[in-house]
């Protein structure tokens, strides 16, 4: 059975394990170097990405993260871990681990007043997915090898590169398990 | 497209678990709180410790001293708004700030009422001391709680009281049959329908931080052991001889509460935490968390 590890320096870290779980892998938040080894797959869940990267770096964990993912560990990023796995934001600088060739525009829809839920095609997806926004970020630019899923108002809010995804919405927080499998397709295609 | 949902609201609770959401009163404090860590800061005129010297009525923050802070970070900026003065979280809410605190730090509004907090597109957090209080206020729309603690003493004490309080209350009531939980309801003074939830989740249906004391990493890392999803520090960190020091360190042990080394580590040589009060030295009215129901 594949293990997949939820990043638990910060952000919505159960609810991605319940998803993950329910689905039968076994599933469990990672905090420390040796975790992160002992990993088939990576959810970077939602929260808030300047703290998820402040403390990635302080804990020495942006490298051993990094190292794993370009090696061909499948992950998952959702809001801040889309921020997360990105090569830049539009506006200033903050910790990133830039394996995912994306610029993210960072709260493009707004302020919390402006946080939604729509319904939403997913490309693989057969029927629209009920998407959660909070807050959320959209992606401003694509690199050459970056697929885009879905979009809002045609900002791209779903990329895939390779075995790295990446959604700008919270799929945790909804019981449609379907994005969660569409990654759990890959780890499990990898290992 | 929907806006304003109870998801969206409850979602972004979710969002600031296992993160410290700190008090800041300018622009300059505010970056200091988002450069250490901070998964949000609470933007105020004073902090708690100073509300207290300074005494008189408290209120709403200044919009000037709002915006200013918004406009310093990218992390959410929440504001308090008085018990039951619906106005002020108009206003905070046409200023756009991601969450309403209404709080007993400042001065009570409506001694009957709280806010009706469904009619508002902003979340709202609520101070509470027990399962029944909090019930009441997520009755009322609050898409997040908090422990009331005893805001601006540096001293963890009540958070720990009410903490503890939440956590037995929900043990037992995890215990219930279908044919208790009216009389359940009716003893917590809140509705059967969120007792019949608490009872099957064995948890709280939003997210539940800490408050009210936090004054050092171990304080902050004992509130999480307690099972809180998170802290805030009020006049913790900017009333301590180090604010940067601080804020890193509490950020850290909040993420690592679990790993006593670590917080070990980042405890050393950060200076003098503020001063604290001890809770005999409070008469009843200097008490704040008595303050709402």
């Amino acid at each position: 059975m594949p293990r997949v590890g939820v990043l638990a320096l910060q952000g919505d870290v159960r609810e991605h394990v319940r998803a993950l779980t329910a689905l039968g892998v076994e599933a469990g938040p990672v905090k420390s170097h040796e975790q992160i080894e002992s990993i088939d797959g990576l959810v970077v869940p939602g929260g808030e990405s300047t703290t998820i990267g402040r403390l990635a770096e302080r804990f020495g964990l942006i490298d051993p993260l990094r190292r794993r993912i370009q090696e061909g560990m499948a992950v998952f990023g959702t809001c801040a871990g889309m921020i997360f796995l990105a090569a830049g934001v539009t506006e200033g600088t903050q910790p990133q681990l830039g394996v995912l060739d994306i610029v993210v525009r960072r709260n493009a829809f707004g302020r919390q007043n402006d946080s939604f839920e729509a319904d939403i095609p997913i490309r693989g997806l057969d029927e629209p997915f009920h998407a959660v926004f909070i807050r959320a970020p959209w992606v401003e630019k694509t690199g050459s090898g970056v697929e885009v899923l879905a979009s809002v108002d045609e900002h791209p809010v779903m990329v895939r590169q390779g075995h790295i995804y990446a959604a700008s919405f919270h799929p945790e927080l909804t019981d449609d398990d379907r994005v969660h499998r569409m990654f759990l397709d890959r780890v499990a295609t990898d290992s | 497209m929907e806006r304003g949902t109870q998801l969206v609201k409850r979602g972004l609770a979710e969002m600031l678990k296992g993160g410290v959401i700190m008090d800041v009163v300018n622009a300059e404090q505010a970056r200091i709180a988002e450069e250490a860590g901070a998964v949000a800061v609470m933007a105020l005129e004073r902090v708690p410790a100073d509300i207290r010297r300074h005494g008189g009525v408290a209120r709403m923050a200044d919009p000037a001293k709002i915006q200013e802070i918004q406009s310093a970070v990218s992390i959410p900026v929440m504001a308090k708004a008085r018990i039951g003065h619906f106005l002020e979280a108009r206003v905070l809410e046409a200023l756009e700030v991601d969450f309403i605190d209404e709080s007993e730090v400042l001065t009570p509004a409506d001694e009957e009422y709280h806010i009706d907090k469904w009619q508002f597109t902003t979340p709202f957090v609520c101070g509470a001391r027990n399962l029944g209080e909090a019930l009441r206020r997520i009755a009322e729309g609050a898409a997040m709680i908090r422990t009331k603690g005893e805001a601006g003493t540096g001293n963890v004490v009540e958070a720990v009281r009410h903490m503890r309080t939440m956590n037995r209350e929900i043990a037992a009531v995890t215990q219930l049959s279908d044919e208790q939980l009216v009389s359940a309801a009716r003893d917590l003074g809140a509705p059967v329908e969120l007792v019949r939830i608490v009872r099957d989740e064995g948890r709280l249906p939003v997210v539940n931080f800490a408050a009210g004391g936090v004054a050092t990493p171990a304080d902050a890392a004992l509130m999480m052991a307690l099972g809180c999803d998170g802290v805030f520090v009020g006049s913790g960190i900017f009333k301590s001889s180090d604010p940067e020091g601080y804020a890193r360190a509490i950020v850290e042990a909040v993420t690592y509460w679990e790993d006593a080394a670590k917080v070990a580590k980042v405890s050393t040589g950060l200076g003098e935490a503020m001063a604290g009060i001890e809770l005999e030295q409070l008469s009843e009215a200097e008490r704040l968390a008595t303050r709402g129901w």
